[in-house]
């Protein structure tokens, strides 16, 4: 899941590229709102992490900007304001979930977990696909209930083509949720990758669509 | 301490009709004596008279005249209480040769008078005597008709006795009424005391003074006034503790952040970038508690009625070396030109202190590494200008007003600052009726100039 962390502080903003990248997300970061919105503008994430107070304007601002073009990115608002007007402002401005600081990173991945799942309109955070069954929370996939070890990124790619299973993924849209800007990607990545997951699952699981990409496939 | 208002009234009303009422009695005894002199003094010419003219009619004889002239004693002149008024007259009637002719029963031998005629007072036997002679130049006779003076001024005596009497029976009863007036005059402000003693500490609302007599209204109006400063005081705290709370729950959230993913990762590599985030940010946090703790003192110093007198170049050299390991980890030179012996006098010395040490702080944290801050100080006409020059990108033109407003941080600098800085500077300086100027000189970097007028 690729993630757009918006925060100035810049102590705070590494623990959470660090730290949300340990959970299994793709992070990107920018400190100022303007910053943001070009980012925005260029790419596309699975959520959206925003800090209230940033030096060039309020995030509440930057959100109702977003929502008002149109942007549904679900968008989880941390602040040092905590009082309940200040979490009912933020939840008014476009929040899907509101975070006082300071907060346990876990419970940041689990609110990132929880806002994206319902803005993909799924109830259960655990996916299944025929006999294979992947949570999100704990990064696991089991097959039959015996667990598949999987590295981070052939999770983070199963994570993707099971939560849309019958849309054909392209490789480019794959990278781009797996990998940050500054992370460098080699041509050849995600076939790497997938073909190790085939190996661990078994080839039709994965299905290629020849010159468009991926999805899962009947095993 | 000041006696209760109640008992100073008390005594003051007191005292005061005590006096009117003396006035009234000296002023009784006046007019009586007087009265009583010219009423009495009639009766006597009138008296003298009868009794020369009812023994020139050779009517009565002399002796019967005097016992005459005795009963017409003018009995409606005072209603006199008890005492023995009926001696009070004495006739005598002497021979222009000086032989006693005749004599009424109360007076004595010896001779009333002395003079030919008129009035006269004379001491005979040891009583004194007011005398009325008149000569019957017919029957070659001198008619003397006196009054005992004694009896005269005990007359007087017992007309203020009468008054005096009752007047010492009312006072305890007046005295009641006035301490009861006083206080019943006094209820409003106990009305007022009861009711503030009722308040508790939050409520600082304004005492309602419309009902209020117009001697408390000043009064109740100086406490609203109070009230009102307090209540100030008070929502400036509040609101610096909620920002204080507020500003602190960043670096927290960062700390804990990077301490979880210390605790999380299994690689050295970013376990140990993750301790030296914590202790950046445990330094900056340190810097943020501390700006804070300043402004707080800030606030509550107030620029001191005497001088204290400040050696400016001492006061940088002790800042520069405060701030070593901040200079010293950015490689920043410090220059400072001062007048040697520059020393003046400020209005507070700490104040001063904070000021300078916020602006130099700014500048080692803002300037480039390994650049050159200089401090300058130099005496004007109308103060002193020190001026703190870094080579940072310094504050932008149109962010000048809002970079005094607490935690507001400049957007053209890189860095951490923790938005009270130039607020702290601008409150100490403020108070010490100084000003900030912020002066781009181009190439030569940026300025904080500081003007602190002479005292």
């Amino acid at each position: 899941m690729r993630i757009l962390v918006i925060e100035d502080d810049a102590v705070l903003l590494d623990g959470l590229k660090v730290g949300l990248g340990l959970s299994g997300f793709a992070v990107d970061t920018v400190n100022t709102i303007s910053d943001a919105f070009e980012a925005l503008a260029s790419d596309r994430f699975d959520a959206i992490v925003l800090d209230r107070m940033l030096p060039d304007g309020s995030g509440l601002d930057l959100l109702r900007t977003i929502r008002s073009g149109g942007n549904r990115t679900p968008v989880l608002l941390l602040t040092a304001k905590d009082e309940v007007t200040d979490r009912i402002d933020g939840l008014d401005a476009g929040a899907d979930d509101y975070l006082g600081k300071p907060f346990d990173l876990d419970e940041v991945s689990a609110r990132l977990r929880a806002i994206t799942r319902r803005a993909e309109g799924r109830a259960r955070s655990e996916l299944k696909w025929s006999d294979l069954a992947l949570d999100p929370a704990s990064m696991t996939v089991t097959r039959n209930g015996n667990t598949v070890s999987l590295s981070r990124r052939e999770f983070a790619i199963l994570l993707t083509l099971m939560e849309s299973p019958t849309t054909i993924h392209s490789k480019q849209v794959l990278e781009e949720r797996l990998y940050g800007w500054q992370e460098e990607i080699e041509s050849n990545t995600i076939e790497v990758h997938v073909h190790k997951l085939r190996a661990k699952l078994g080839a039709p699981l994965i299905e290629t669509v020849r010159g468009v990409g991926y999805r899962m496939g009947r095993a | 301490m000041m006696r209760s208002i109640r008992i100073r009234l008390f005594f003051i009303l007191l005292a005061a009709t005590g006096a009117v009422w003396l006035l009234a009695v000296l002023w009784t005894y006046l007019s009586t004596q007087h009265e009583v002199e010219r009423v009495l003094d009639a009766r006597l010419t009138e008296a003298a008279r009868m009794v020369s003219s009812l023994i020139t009619d050779h009517r009565i004889d002399v002796a019967a005249a005097v016992e005459a002239a005795k009963g017409s004693e003018l009995q409606t002149s005072f209603d006199m209480p008890a005492g023995d008024y009926s001696r009070q007259l004495s006739c005598q009637i002497w021979s222009l040769q000086g032989d006693l002719v005749s004599r009424s029963e109360s007076a004595p031998n010896a001779s009333l008078a002395d003079h030919e005629q008129g009035f006269a007072e004379k001491i005979v036997n040891g009583e004194r005597w007011r005398v009325y002679a008149v000569v019957n130049p017919a029957l070659g006779v001198r008619v003397l008709v006196g009054d005992n003076i004694e009896i005269r001024e005990r007359l007087v005596g017992d007309v203020i006795k009468g008054q005096l009497v009752p007047a010492l029976a009312i006072l305890p009863i007046l005295a009641g009424l006035i301490w009861f007036s006083v206080g019943r005059g006094l209820a409003p402000l106990n009305r007022i005391a009861a009711t503030l003693s009722l308040r508790s500490a939050q409520e600082l609302h304004s005492l309602d003074d419309s009902g209020a007599p117009p001697e408390v209204r000043p009064l109740l109006q100086s406490l609203n006034a109070l009230f009102q400063r307090v209540q100030e005081a008070r929502d400036r705290e509040k609101t610096f503790i909620a920002y204080a709370a507020h500003e602190l729950k960043t670096p927290l959230a960062g700390l804990k952040t990077q301490a979880q993913v210390a605790l999380r990762s299994d690689s050295n590599e970013v376990r140990d970038r993750a301790l030296s985030q914590i202790s950046t940010s445990v330094d900056r946090t340190s810097r943020l508690v501390r700006q804070l703790i300043d402004l707080a003192a800030v606030d509550s110093l107030e620029a001191a009625s005497a001088p204290e007198v400040v050696d400016l170049a001492d006061l940088v050299k002790d800042l520069v070396s405060e701030m070593n390991s901040l200079r010293s980890a950015r490689d920043i030179t410090v220059a400072t030109e001062i007048g040697h012996g520059l020393r003046f006098e400020v209005a507070n010395k700490t104040l001063l202190r904070l000021a300078l040490r916020n602006i130099i702080e700014n500048a080692l944290q803002y300037t480039p590494t390994g650049s050159e801050v200089r401090v300058l100080g130099a005496r004007t006409n109308s103060g002193l200008i020190i001026d703190v020059v870094d080579q940072g990108p310094g504050i932008a033109k149109d962010e000048e007003a809002r970079i005094m407003e607490r935690f507001h941080r400049g957007t053209l600098a890189e860095g951490h600052g923790s938005g009270l800085g130039l607020p702290i500077v601008e409150m100490a300086l403020t108070k010490l009726g100084g000003r900030l100027d912020f002066v781009r000189t181009g190439n030569d970097g940026f300025c904080v100039r500081m003007r602190i007028p002479a005292m």
